[in-house]
This record gives C-alpha cells, structure tokens and sequence, in this order.
C-alpha cells in the first residue's frame, strides 16, 4: 500500500528525521492561510498524488507570497497529473501541501527497500539527490552506497555513521545525519513498511538535515497489525475496478488490452496472458477469482471484466484442483444468468471431471466458444476478436 | 526414491482441527499419507479424524515420531507456527498459508540459523499448494490424481501452473518424482536452488522443469548454480510476459523492480545458463518430453 507525501513525512518526522515545515490544505482559502501560518516569505505547492515526477508534470510551484500559494493551489487542485509513474490515465489531486521553501547546499538520496537476495533490509544512499535512483544507477553508479541490515539485531549506529561519511557530510553533522538513518530504518522495521524514499534529502545552508521529498510503501500482508497505516489508505488515488476487487477479495490488475481474463491462480493467469500475448492479443486486465473458484467470486469476477470498457472479448480458464469442472460449470451458468454479457465468450475448464464440466456448459443456454487447451484458448479469443472488428 | 516425503515419513498437521486443516488433511489421507496426529494448542489429549491431538509439536514428536509438517495457520500466527516446527526437530514444513508478513518470513529464516546444515529444516512455502510424490505422499493442497508417477522433478511456485503442467505431462505420460510449490511470496522458504540441489541427489529424477515468474533474483541464481553443480537437464518457463513494471501481479513476489526480474530477461539469462526454455505455458509437458528423448538417445 502507498501513501502521500505529507503522510510519509509525518510518519519520519515521528522518527526523529526532520522535515520542512507545513501544511495540508484542501481548498484555495485553506492553502492561502497555511501559507500565512507557516510564516516565511517563499512555499512550496505540492500536489499530493501516490506519484513520483510530479514537478515535471506541473504538480509543484514555487510561490513568493501568500497570495501566489492560493492561486497556485486553485490552478492544481482537481487536475490530473499525468506523470512518468501513472501511466496514460493519470491521477487527480484532491489536497496540496504547503511547505517553506529551504535553501538547499546538497541533495543526497536515502532509501530502505527488502533485498530479496540477501532477505535483509538494504539501505541505499547517494551523493546524487535529485534524481530517480535508476537514473543514479545508470549515470553515477559509484555514488552509490548499500548497507544490509541484519533485522535480528537491527541497524546498528556505525552503519550508520559509515553511510554518513561515506556521503561525505561535513563531521558537525554526522550525529545529526545518524540519527535520521537509523530513524528510517526504524519507521521501516516497525510498520512493516517495504521501501522508505527520502529524495532528496537536503542539507540546507542553515546546517540543518531535512527529508524534502519522500514515499513510503506498506506490506498488504501486515496491515492486519497497523491500524495507523491502514487508515491513510486513499482509494481516490487507486484504479476504481482495481478498489472493487480488492474490497471483495478478487485479485486484479487493470491493463492496456481488450480481452478480459477471468482465471484462477496468480500462476495460471499470468501464463494464459502470456498466451494471449503470443498469439497476437493483449490481455485487459489480470483477474485472480482464487483457488476456489466459488459461484459468488465468479459472479463477481464477470461484473469486474465485463464493466471495464476496454474489454471486447472475454476468456476464462479455469483449472479445478480440489474442486470439479461440474460444479465449477454450474457456477458459471449461475453467474451468467445474473450478469448479461454481450461479447464473445471463450470458456476452457481443464482438471477434475473437465468431461462433466464442458457437458453442463454445453446443455446450457450459455453462448460460448470452448476451449480446450491454453493455447487453444487463447487462439480462439484472439480470433473472436478479429471476427469483431472485420 | 523421491525427496522431502514418501510413503513411509510421518506428518503431523498444524492447525489440525480447524475447517482447512481437517479438510486436506482428509484429502492426503485419503491419498494414502502418512498422517500420524495434529497440533492445535488448548485440544490436546482429543482425537481428531481417529487421530491424536497435541498441544505442542514437541509434544507431537515425541508421541509420533513425526520428521514433516503441514501448516494451516492463520497468517498472523504462522510465523510463530513454523518456528515451533524448526525447534521440534521437524525437517521438512510446508507452509500453505497465504498473507504471511515479509518481515515476519525474514524472522522465521533468521531463527532458523542457529541450527547445523544437518538440522535445519526445510520449510516449503508459505503461500504455495505443497509437496507431492505421486503414488508415495501428499504434503499439500492439489489434486493428487493429476500427478503420475515418474522421473521428472518439478519446482514451482503457483499451484494452478503446476497443476497444468503434471496435466499436459500426464497426457503425455510423462511422470513426476516429486513436484515441490515454493510459493508466489517475496521472501519464501526454500528456493529453487535449494530443490535443485535435492533433486541433482535423487536417483529417481533425470529431468528437473522449473515454473518460475516475474519478480526477484531466485529463478536465475537458480540457474547460475546449476551451471556449475547439476549435472541433470533444466526445463524452465518464466511466466508474467505481459506484467507491467512495479505492479503485483497476484503473488506477493510477482512484481518486477529491478533489471533481470522481467519475464523476458530471466529467460534470456536462463538461456545463458543452459536451461532448455519451454516457449510457452502451453508445450511445458512437450519440452520435457523432448528433452527426456534427447537424454535417453545420448545414455
């Protein structure tokens, strides 16, 4: 799970690392009076979307007066930003943050992320702040510093200490800049979190350690234990089919393409989309209904594929294990006679009593196309889909 | 032979009493595995399908001679599950609970090296559909019926993929010795380096097909370590051709974040290693086969 900015900066400022000051603000008015509140002579206007790159996409400005803040806030708020991160549909900015502006003497880059490798946490740290860390990667490689962390004893300080001076940070300093790594390592190891990002992270011309940008990723998995992450969960920044499923404990991933998938096993959907791929088409969605394959998560499954309008022909396959083809084909029909689908449909069912599923289907008033292979499947959808558009 | 089970091993189910766990552990009785009790802490003393319960898994061992467990435990208590297993003495867990915490896993691999090379057990999974040795024991969640029995050692780490491939293999009569789900999570158990290597000491094994996907370095250092140390041929497929970058595809682990974690690139540096690369999901069962032919000609 993502959050915004402002979310992951209040988090690691309650780790100890500091931050510019700030505010949220959900209208013209209330970013005006922010700005006012938090004092100064020059702020910042940031777009809170669950995107990197923002500034480049006209998601962040520099304001000289209070005033300039208000019109500033009024110019991004409700807009979509559409970034390098987003993909072609973008996200809307439903707040801003207000922040004084710092000056800046050095950008450096700080992150935390698993490293699935080694299965310890890695914490990653440049002299080029500023920029994503795969252009650092690519452009200046020998900047860049890892440390792993043992999580059975955790960060100690002189890790630490040698990522700082490795950064070179002048030794007045040093402490400072400790402390704000262990206090990352800290935010990760304690929420659960899987990639803490400050970039950059600024020394001011005041001598002074702030996180000016970062982000903050949390695992799915662990939410059931932190009810303070869970709460900062924004949908709004979310694709609306991909909350839909998630809410009714359907895996989903909204695509590029136009055929449909409804498939059961990550594995399985992941290899039929790959089929559809090689036999010309390009899968719209990937759909997971789960192991089970229940009568209700395929009623569900349906309203999903079927409300996207992208998709122009359906596919499901289905590989009952512990289940049968029989009971699974009854629960397609089910599904159908509740959920009209008015495009071609491609059914394989494969496993258990595949005989007595297809026979079912067949009896059916279900128009359909069956499959018996992957690539079969595939091949006869890809076909429906030619058929349509001659 | 065959690796981590047969028929003759002694399995205890944790969270035995519960409506997944009596329900496979019905299934891989029915299968003919050796289930000799359960686990659920508090029922101890009760019976349980005509078996005996305990409180403990120590207590289990004792009373049973249990070497192998299965885990239908509740994410949030799994991690704490499995490590009891390692401190009993089990030596192989397979771990079928999905949602399992990554930090919860790094807990579970950290506990666990504090004991010798000798001692360590080996833990399957989590989020995974088991261990199968057709005709000898089921360690798991799948059909039983779909596998044969045969010399192809299968690794993988979806259940409905592998369930295909012991299908289109069976269609082909093509058996398997053992077929091992190391689970679609980020930070897993056992890798498929760790299973290569059981199967490169497995008599009954001549061809080992790997299942892999989008998503971590474990398919290719696999494939790395083969190169140098396992002397049988490698069938893969890298499933995730169409995943786009930086999404989870299902499977905690299946997201691509880093170069050579995309399906493409684990092919191409699978390749580099000498791994014979099924070109698609749909002829894994006819590669193998080829491949089997190729190794019978050259014996």
């Amino acid at each position: 799970m993502d959050i915004h900015e402002y979310q992951a900066k209040k988090i690691l400022s309650s780790f100890g690392i500091g931050i510019p000051r700030g505010g949220i603000a959900y209208s013209p008015e209330n970013a005006e009076y922010k700005a006012r509140e938090i004092g100064g002579s020059k702020w910042v206007v940031k777009a809170q979307i669950h995107s990197g790159a923002r500034g480049k996409a006209g998601g962040i400005i520099i304001c000289n007066s209070a005033l300039e803040v208000a019109q500033a806030t009024d110019k991004i708020l409700g807009k979509k930003l559409v970034t390098k991160q987003t993909g072609p549909e973008g996200k809307i900015v439903h707040r801003v943050y207000i922040e004084e502006a710092t000056d800046i003497k050095k950008e450096l880059y700080l992150g935390l992320v698993f490293d699935r490798s080694s299965e310890c946490i890695m914490v990653v740290a440049s002299t080029e702040g500023g920029m994503s860390v795969e252009e650092i990667s690519k452009e200046k490689p020998e900047s860049i510093i890892r440390s792993k962390i043992e999580v059975a004893v955790g960060m100690q300080k002189f890790q630490a200490r040698e990522i700082a001076f490795g950064l070179g940070i002048d030794p007045k300093l040093i402490s400072r800049t400790t402390e704000a790594i262990i206090g990352c390592y800290r935010a990760f190891s304690d929420l659960d979190a899987t990639m803490v990002e400050i970039n950059p992270l600024a020394i001011t011309k005041d001598e002074h350690i702030l996180a000016l940008d970062c982000k903050m990723s949390f695992d799915n998995n662990a939410l059931f234990r932190r009810n303070q992450v869970s709460e900062l969960r924004d949908k709004s920044q979310e694709n609306p089919n991909e909350v839909y499923a998630s809410d009714r404990g359907l895996n989903y991933v909204s695509l590029e393409g136009n055929i449909g998938n409804i498939i059961n096993g990550a594995g399985l959907a992941m290899a039929s989309m790959d089929m559809i791929k090689l036999a010309g088409g390009e899968p719209a969605n990937f759909l997971d209904v789960g192991g089970g394959a229940t009568p209700e998560k395929m009623i569900k499954a349906f309203k999903l594929v079927s409300q996207d309008e992208k998709v122009k022909v359906i596919l499901v396959n289905i590989f009952a294990g512990i289940n049968r083809c029989d009971w699974i084909a009854e629960g397609i029909v089910q599904a159908l006679e509740k959920i009209k689908i008015d495009m071609p449909l491609v059914i394989r069912l494969a496993g258990t009593n595949v005989e007595k599923g297809n026979k079912i289907l067949k009896e059916s008033k279900i128009k359909y196309i069956e499959a018996s292979t992957l690539e079969d499947a595939a091949n006869k959808a890809v076909a429906a889909l030619k058929k349509l558009k001659n | 032979m065959s690796i981590l089970i047969d028929n003759k091993t002694n399995i205890i189910v944790q969270g035995f009493t519960g409506k997944f766990g009596s329900f496979h552990a019905e299934e891989m009785i029915k299968y003919g595995t050796n289930i000799v009790g359960g686990v659920t802490p508090g029922k101890g003393g009760q019976k349980h399908l005509g078996l005996p319960v305990f409180n403990t898994v120590k207590d289990a061992v004792k009373n049973t001679g249990a070497t192998a467990s299965i885990l239908f435990v509740p994410p949030e208590f799994a991690a704490d599950s499995a490590m009891e297993a390692a401190d009993a003495g089990i030596k192989t867990c397979v771990a079928i609970t999905d949602g399992i915490p990554s930090h919860d896993m790094i807990r579970i691999k950290r506990y666990m090296r504090r004991y010798s090379k000798k001692d360590k057990m080996t833990l399957v999974g989590p989020n995974c559909a088991g261990v199968i040795s057709p005709g000898k024991a089921l360690l798991g969640i799948m059909p039983g019926h779909i596998y044969m029995q045969g010399n192809v050692g299968v690794i993988g780490r979806s259940g409905t993929l592998g369930y295909e491939a012991a299908q289109q293999m069976k269609n082909l009569n093509i058996g398997i010795s053992t077929s091992v789900g190391i689970g679609g999570d980020p930070i897993n158990g056992c890798s498929f380096k760790d299973i290569l290597e059981k199967f490169e000491q497995d008599d009954q094994t001549k061809v080992i097909l790997m299942i892999g996907e989008i998503g971590g370095p474990q398919e290719v250092e696999a494939g790395k370590f083969a190169k140098q140390n396992i002397s049988k041929p490698i069938v893969a497929y890298i499933a995730g051709l169409t995943a786009p970058k930086g999404r989870v595809m299902g499977h905690a682990g299946a997201i691509v974040s880093a170069y050579g974690e995309s399906a493409v690139e684990k092919t191409e540096l699978l390749k580099e290693c000498g791994v014979t690369i099924s070109k698609n999901p749909s002829v894994m069962g006819e590669t193998v086969k080829s491949v089997l032919n190729g190794k019978n000609i050259q014996s």
